[in-house]
């Protein structure tokens, strides 16, 4: 049966980020044939409209306020609410962002439905739509349905592919004017931290240290080889308990669960709260001195050696090949 | 303060996962209280100290809860309630939040505090799902915080940056890792927490038919992905090894 699924799309730095057009490829799966019509928030943003279009969408609501500037929970939750109102979806996709994960939840509960984050996966079968999330990150998987109320589907970057852009479709972009009110939480200030933009649940490439790297300067040549690869820099509990890097950074059970095309390993022994961060990640590529470590029993490439020799010669390499 | 925690029992982080009659096996598991929930333990006795008041930390689960509950009373939380939710038939996130919205029906509540995320279902959805049903403001991922009579100052992780926001009493936050270092039960924390309160309640007992709380989504079927193969340790000179691995991952792994 058709449906009328909203996609949010979620603007950084001026420019979309890649997991609303993934997300527009989601709600085609679940819209079944039915219309995508994609959400855009923030105070002048209807020049990116297009590009959801051509990603799939057919057409796009654009919510300007200069209170939709800054993400905030209550000025977006009253400003897709309004939106859900007048356009009666069966179903809302999201990333799984920090924004996803902190609006879907909020919405949900006020409209009473099910919501269903952090899928990698969705299959129709016999008109069932089937979510696929990971759980105990990763260590496992769970497949599960919504029975009630709007379809709520935040999806995880990096897992469900973008349609191919095509620039000759075209849709309605429409202005939508939302009355919004007193903003209970208001932001002060944001403080940039990640400096290269790379991030790491959306990174294609990841180059992570353990306790192998020794200290904070032990990331430099970590760093040089993820700039040559345009990758992110992460790291495991163990770099991160020894203040070796901020745990901003931090892949496993606690701290963030990846699933690049590349995960380079260094200096990281393999335990299983790391692995449960990034054995779903496609290739992984172990550099550890120790042959016995763990992390070599999941990897797909292993060199046996000191990082602080192999990094710079693979940096070496790569910028050989890459020129 | 009227200051609240609202805690889930999960699964041990070292944990491996394994499967028995389509249901993930607790046999022999050791369980801890969530991390992400422990820093929210942790930040709520901080509050209390600081301007007195008193820590109640809730959970909705089975019966066995009650030692992360102790655990939590052991830190230094004054009273412990746990909500049975055995017989709540396909719950998930929309039913835990509907319970503990009954449950803080009748309640004054300055702040509550959550984790984030817990490690197992992985959902983070309770903690904003709570917020809206009670129609109080919430702040996820929180670093830092600061309270000043009914002002709230908070530092929040978002994707590595950092928002600092303002907002006041009543809220709802949820920590993230680098808002405290959990401190372990002290001997005599562990002895008074065996004296302290622990209030165990049923559904019925908030008056809520389970019919109400049933869940918006329901679970299929639960599977272990495939193991994953060792694959390949290079040999030769460093030199040469570094070469290899470089062509393997253009020409045979295609991510370069």
């Amino acid at each position: 049966m058709a449906k009328k699924v909203l996609v949010l799309g979620e603007v950084r730095d001026g420019e979309l980020r890649n997991v609303s057009y993934e997300a527009v490829a989601a709600a085609r799966e679940i819209a079944e044939g039915g219309e995508i019509v994609s959400v855009l928030c923030g105070e002048s943003v209807s020049g990116l409209a297009d590009n959801l279009i051509h990603y799939g969408a057919d057409r796009v609501l654009v919510v300007e306020d200069e209170k939709l500037e800054t993400y905030t929970t209550d000025g977006y939750a009253q400003a897709l609410l309004q939106v859900i109102d007048q356009e009666n979806p069966e179903g809302i996709v999201f990333g799984h962002t920090a924004m996803g994960k902190d609006l879907s939840p909020r919405l949900a509960a006020k409209l009473g439905s099910g919501l269903v984050s952090d899928v990698t996966g969705i299959e129709n079968t016999g008109g069932n739509l089937i979510y696929t999330r990971p759980i105990y990150s990763g260590k496992a998987f769970e497949k599960k349905i919504i029975t009630d109320g709007i379809s709520f589907v935040t999806i995880r970057p990096n897992n469900i592919a973008a349609l191919e852009k095509d620039e000759s479709r075209s849709g309605d972009v429409t202005n939508v004017d939302v009355s919004i009110m007193d903003l209970r939480t208001i932001v002060k200030e944001i403080v940039r931290k990640t400096t290269d933009g790379v991030d790491l649940s959306e990174a294609k490439i990841i180059v992570a240290g353990g306790r192998g790297v020794k200290s904070a300067e032990g990331f430099g040549p970590l760093e040089e080889l993820a700039e040559v690869l345009g990758a992110a820099v992460g790291a495991s509990r163990g770099a991160c308990d020894a203040e070796y890097c901020d745990y901003g950074l931090q892949i496993g059970q606690t701290g963030k669960v990846v699933t690049p095309d590349l995960y380079i390993a260094c200096g990281i022994s393999g335990a299983i709260q790391h692995l449960a961060g990034m054995s779903n990640s496609k290739i992984i590529v172990a550099i550890n001195k120790d042959p016995e470590a763990n992390i070599f029993n999941i990897a797909d490439y292993g060199i046996v050696g000191d990082l602080f020799e192999v990094v710079p010669k693979l940096t070496e390499e790569f910028k050989k090949v890459l020129v | 303060m009227n200051i609240y925690v609202i805690l889930k029992r999960t699964f041990d982080t070292e944990e491996k996962i394994a499967i028995e009659n389509g249901k993930i096996s607790e046999d022999g598991v050791e369980f801890i209280i969530n991390p992400y929930d422990e820093y929210a333990v942790e930040e709520a006795i901080k509050l209390r100290d600081e301007h007195g008041g008193e820590v109640t930390v809730v959970t909705v689960g089975e019966e066995e809860s009650d030692k992360q509950l102790r655990t939590a009373l052991a830190m230094g939380a004054d009273k412990a309630v746990l909500i049975d939710d055995e017989d709540v038939e396909d719950g998930d996130q929309f039913s835990t939040a509907k319970i503990l919205a009954a449950y803080f029906e009748d309640k004054e509540v300055d702040i509550i505090l959550g984790g984030n995320v817990a490690i197992d279902g992985a959902s983070g959805q309770v903690g904003p799902r709570l917020a809206e049903l009670l129609d109080i403001p919430h702040v996820t991922t929180i670093t830092k915080l600061e309270i000043d009579g009914m002002d709230v100052k908070i530092e929040r992780d978002v994707e590595g940056d950092v928002e600092v926001i303002e907002t006041s009493l009543p809220v709802l936050v949820t920590a993230q890792q680098g808002l405290n270092e959990p401190r372990y039960p002290s001997l005599p924390g562990i002895m008074k927490a065996k004296k302290k309160p622990l209030e165990e309640l049923e559904i019925d007992d908030l008056d809520l038919d389970e019919d109400e709380v049933e869940g918006k989504t329901r679970t299929l079927e639960v599977y272990l992905p495939p193991e994953k193969q060792a694959g390949k340790v290079l040999e030769g000179e460093l030199d040469d090894q570094v070469k290899e691995l470089v062509s393997l991952l253009r020409s045979e792994a295609k991510v370069i």
